[in-house]
């Protein structure tokens, strides 16, 4: 039975929609106490003083702890690699709060309402502080958000508190200055693209309990056990040997599971108390409390010869990172180093700027990490390109995109953090996407648009995009697989199974290997005391990442087995033919099954366990890319753009399951959609969230995404595991350029501040009359 | 103070707080398939179905339950496990958080309309927030599954 480029169903997916007990507060302890978080009312302040006497004497409430229960070690939270890129700015609780949202006390109590009672009851004092609430003020500004002395950075990363600077880069290729003189046109703009909240269904959930041999046991809905149980430690000085982290099924995740959350709090109260405790979020705590997308301003530079060859790029990026210090320097760093390759025969390149603090929730990992924010600006900035050279958009990019086995500077150059890895592209099938995209939307009848009914004009657009699959050199993964009597097996993997059906494929894998049946691979994941580790669900790097390391632990077990039937059988290895239920000799003279052996090794004979482990650090992080083609239609009257369809061709290697590829490329398009035209993390004047419920922030629901076609290319990438590449990003990249090019090429209005909204588009509809007016 | 509800079927006799939402009641009664989602009746992921029909369980008053039927997911286990079918067909699987409070609706729908059109399924269904599939391929799902059971 093949497994693998096979489209199977998720192996949870029916026991979930049957509603099993399997979500992080399903499990937790029924008599676990209830924590409630005291949260800033203050975009920054400093607490002066704090009373919890009262609070504490509440009947039914079991502690309230403080800053001054906690010493004060710096830590960060964004759950990375270690050393971690990002700044150590965070402490479990402070004297200082930096935005509304953020924690202040933390009470636990036996029932929900005692919990919430006493929260009302702590008295704090606030000194309030001027807050920075604009971006773009944040640098060297008077005010200091970060003042405290322990902060610090683990090794250079541009971490400069003082000047409100949680990382900076830059890195040039060549003379950009030189280059662009030289051109003959060259195009200056800027953009802004916009926080996002990753509104996962499933709030940030945690419990914690103590176990029956004394152990911190913590159940989290997190993407990363293992960097959870690491900074747990650290943040607690609590000892990494006495923690248990378990993940349980999450209700989504998109990055914003990547960050410790509520883990912090559940096992401080558990430790203390030791009792069960267990913090569920609210909506509101999720959109205030957690993390959300980056917002970055692109100042972009283009230069380009007057028959279309693009010669030099220059963009400076100022990202805020909110008052934390999460993924600052990562997600900057991608915004240059999974976008600027897609061009990699220009002359030149050059890519800079700064990440600065601000009093807003803090920024983290998001799909798409930066690619999203970076492609739209150099995917708007290169139709605005095109417009001035007076060339088709397609064939300006056929022209100057990048091409199987070619590679880029930037590769070597940048990484994320550190410096990057010297690669070419061995399999990208960007060429065909584009072509095949084309045919799709039937861009030869509908570029650059097409008057519709009364008011309606359609307008199609595209962008292109790539990603990455890991972080090489940095990132492991590891799987164990254990045979039982009857020849079924465990495979045991550290990965993180956040809803994108990790479980399932990686089990795929160690099924075609081991040529066996899908239901015979009982998978058991995302545990730190049992499974072996796994960097967790970031950077698309688990399918290939995780499914290489599940290919060496698999391709080690069929050795055992081979080794093991060869000796029962009494020939030599080399005579073995194994198919995955027998074994028998080249003459079919003497063979064993594998149930048969298997219950041999159990009870009879030469017993023993076979296990077999191993790992996987990739040593490039080869890329996925994608054409997005849409096709939109803009209201003259109103300014309100619909999408009628969106195209997406997609090379992951080969898909391991095509019908869970697709579901992430669905996914991640209707997010993609969601930022560009509904989606905005608002904020008042006094750096209070406007956007937090469910009503104020709007993410699309399935009246706005209708129609979408997603195709995927014929492609193998030598280094996957069975060619795959990931695919859990790529789809999110492109809407933001691709729609507002398409608006462009429909209306005329170019849309440089993200989101699109009706009344942008009314406006530049407006001002473009008044100018044709003014000409006549 | 006491409430008498039908909980899938079965007479059960729960004790409850006067200010009490019916998705606490029943997820503090075991009933953990019904999930929570916000705190604003907006996201659809604690449906249950209150005499055959869906709503929002997080906004429902437990004492304004009283002598009604409730349905949760537990209560339609078969016909979830037939929808998740399609589902998986579909590509529409993922993280499943959506997915009980959406298989009850979809067989509360399956009861009210006969033969819906595209736009009448997504009208009937909009509550139902998914952050995960993009809705396209639960939609496939949903079509198969009406036009094979209908
Ligand atoms: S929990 Fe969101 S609608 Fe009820
Ligand atoms: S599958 Fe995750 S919210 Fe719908």
């Amino acid at each position: 039975m093949k497994n693998v480029n096979r489209g199977l169903p998720s192996i949870d997916g029916k026991g979930l929609m049957m509603g099993k007990p399997a979500y992080t507060d399903d499990l937790a302890e029924p008599n676990s106490l209830i924590i409630k978080v005291l949260r800033s009312p203050h975009p920054f302040a400093k607490i002066k003083k704090i009373d919890t006497k009262i609070a504490s004497e509440v009947n039914g409430v079991e502690c309230v702890l403080t800053y001054k229960d906690f010493s004060r070690i710096p830590v960060t939270r964004a759950g990375q690699g270690y050393p971690e890129p990002s700044p150590h700015d965070k402490f479990v609780l402070d004297n200082y709060v930096r935005h509304i949202g953020d924690e202040v006390a933390i009470v636990a109590a036996v029932d929900l309402i005692t919990a919430q009672k006493a929260i009302k009851l702590i008295e704090v004092e606030y000194e309030v502080l001027e807050p920075i609430l604009d971006f773009e003020d944040a640098y060297n500004n008077k005010i200091i958000i970060h003042d405290e002395p322990e902060i610090h950075e683990m090794f250079p990363i541009g971490f400069e508190p003082k000047k409100n600077i949680a990382a900076a880069y830059d890195m040039h290729v060549g003379n950009v200055d030189e280059t662009l003189k030289n051109c003959d046109v060259v195009l200056e703009t800027s953009f802004y693209s916009q926080a996002q909240a990753h509104v996962m269904m499933e709030p940030h959930t945690a419990n914690a309990r103590i176990d029956c041999y004394g152990r911190l046991v913590i159940y989290s809905s997190t993407q990363t056990p293992y960097h959870v149980r690491r900074i747990i430690s650290q943040a607690l000085d609590y000892p990494l040997s006495k923690i248990r982290v378990i993940k349980p099924r999450v209700g989504g995740g998109f990055g914003g599971k990547q960050c410790i959350h509520g883990e912090f709090f559940v096992s401080a109260v558990t430790l203390r108390t030791g009792k069960p405790s267990k913090l569920v979020y609210t909506r509101k705590e999720v959109f205030e409390s957690s993390f959300s997308r980056h917002p970055m301003r692109f100042d972009v530079k283009l230069g380009a010869t007057k028959d279309g060859i693009l010669k030099g790029i220059d963009v400076n990026v100022l990202s805020d990172t909110g008052a934390y210090g999460e993924h600052a320097l990562t997600v900057f760093m991608v915004a240059g180093a999974k976008v600027l390759p897609l061009y990699n025969k220009v002359d030149s390149v050059r890519f800079g700027g700064k990440v600065v603090y601000t009093n807003h929730t803090p920024a983290g990992a998001f799909r798409g990490y930066g690619a999203i924010q970076g492609n739209y600006a150099l995917e708007s900035a290169i139709d605005m390109m095109c417009e001035k050279l007076v060339i088709d958009p397609i064939t300006f990019r056929e022209k100057n995109m990048i091409k199987e086995g070619e590679t880029s500077p930037i590769f070597k150059i940048m990484g994320e953090g550190t410096e990057g890895i010297e690669m070419s592209v061995e399999s990208c099938k960007l060429e065909y996407c584009v072509k095949r995209g084309r045919e799709l939307i039937n861009w030869k009848e509908k570029y650059p648009f097409v008057k519709g009914k009364s008011s309606k004009v359609r307008g199609v657009g595209m962008a292109i995009a790539m990603q990455g699959s890991g972080i090489p050199y940095i990132d492991m993964a590891s799987a164990m697989i254990k045979l039982n009597d009857d020849g079924f097996y465990n495979l045991i993997i550290g990965a993180t199974d956040i809803g994108q059906g990790s479980d399932t494929i990686l089990a795929q894998i160690a099924a075609e290997v081991l040529e066996t049946d899908l239901d015979k691979m009982i998978v058991y994941s995302s545990d730190t005391d049992l499974a072996p580790f796994d960097c967790g669900a970031y950077a698309s790097s688990t399918t290939y990442v995780s499914g290489n390391a599940v290919v060496k632990a698999a391709k080690n077990m069929r050795k055992m087995l081979i080794k093991e039937g060869a000796r029962s059988l009494g020939v030599k290895e080399e005579e073995i033919i194994f198919d995955g239920k027998l074994f028998q000799t080249e003459d079919e003279k003497k063979s064993i099954t594998l149930s048969d052996l298997s219950n041999h090794l159990f009870y009879s004979e030469d017993q023993q366990q076979l296990v077999a482990t191993n790992s996987y650090v990739g040593t490039k992080s080869p890329p996925p890319f994608m054409a997005g083609y849409v096709e939109v239609e803009v209201d003259t009257e109103t300014g309100v753009v619909k999408v009628l369809d969106y195209i997406a061709v997609v090379d992951c290697g080969t898909t391991i399951n095509p019908l869970l590829a697709l579901g992430q490329v669905e996914g991640a398009l209707a997010q993609g959609i969601g930022m560009t035209l509904y989606e905005e993390v608002l904020y008042n004047q006094r750096g209070g969230l406007i956007s937090n419920n469910l009503m104020t922030y709007r993410i699309p629901t399935r009246k706005e995404i209708t129609n979408m076609n997603v195709e995927f290319a014929d492609s193998y990438e030598e280094s996957g595991p069975y060619g795959a590449k990931s695919v859990g990003e790529i789809g999110i990249d492109t809407p933001p350029a691709a729609i507002c090019n398409a608006i462009y090429n429909a209306v005329g209005v170019r849309i440089q501040s993200l989101p699109v909204t009706a009344e942008n588009v009314l406006m530049g509809i407006l001002k473009n009359k008044e100018k044709r007016n003014e000409k006549q | 103070m006491k409430v008498q509800l039908t909980i899938n079927g079965y007479k059960k006799e729960i004790e409850v707080k006067p200010d009490e939402y019916l998705l606490d009641t029943l997820r503090n009664s075991n009933y953990l398939s019904v999930k929570r989602g916000c705190d604003s009746s907006s996201c659809g992921v604690c449906t249950v179905l209150l005499d055959g029909k869906p709503i929002a369980s997080c906004s429902y008053l437990s004492v304004k339950a009283e002598g009604h039927e409730i349905t949760t997911a537990e209560g339609i286990q078969k016909e979830a496990a037939q929808i998740s079918a399609y589902f998986g067909d579909e590509g529409a699987d993922q993280c499943g958080f959506c997915n009980p409070a959406l298989a009850l609706t979809i067989y509360a729908m399956k009861r009210e309309l006969s033969d819906p059109t595209d736009e009448e399924i997504r009208d009937y269904l909009v509550g139902n927030l998914c952050r995960c599939s993009g809705y396209v391929g639960q939609q496939r799902a949903i079509r198969a599954y009406l036009e094979d059971t209908l």
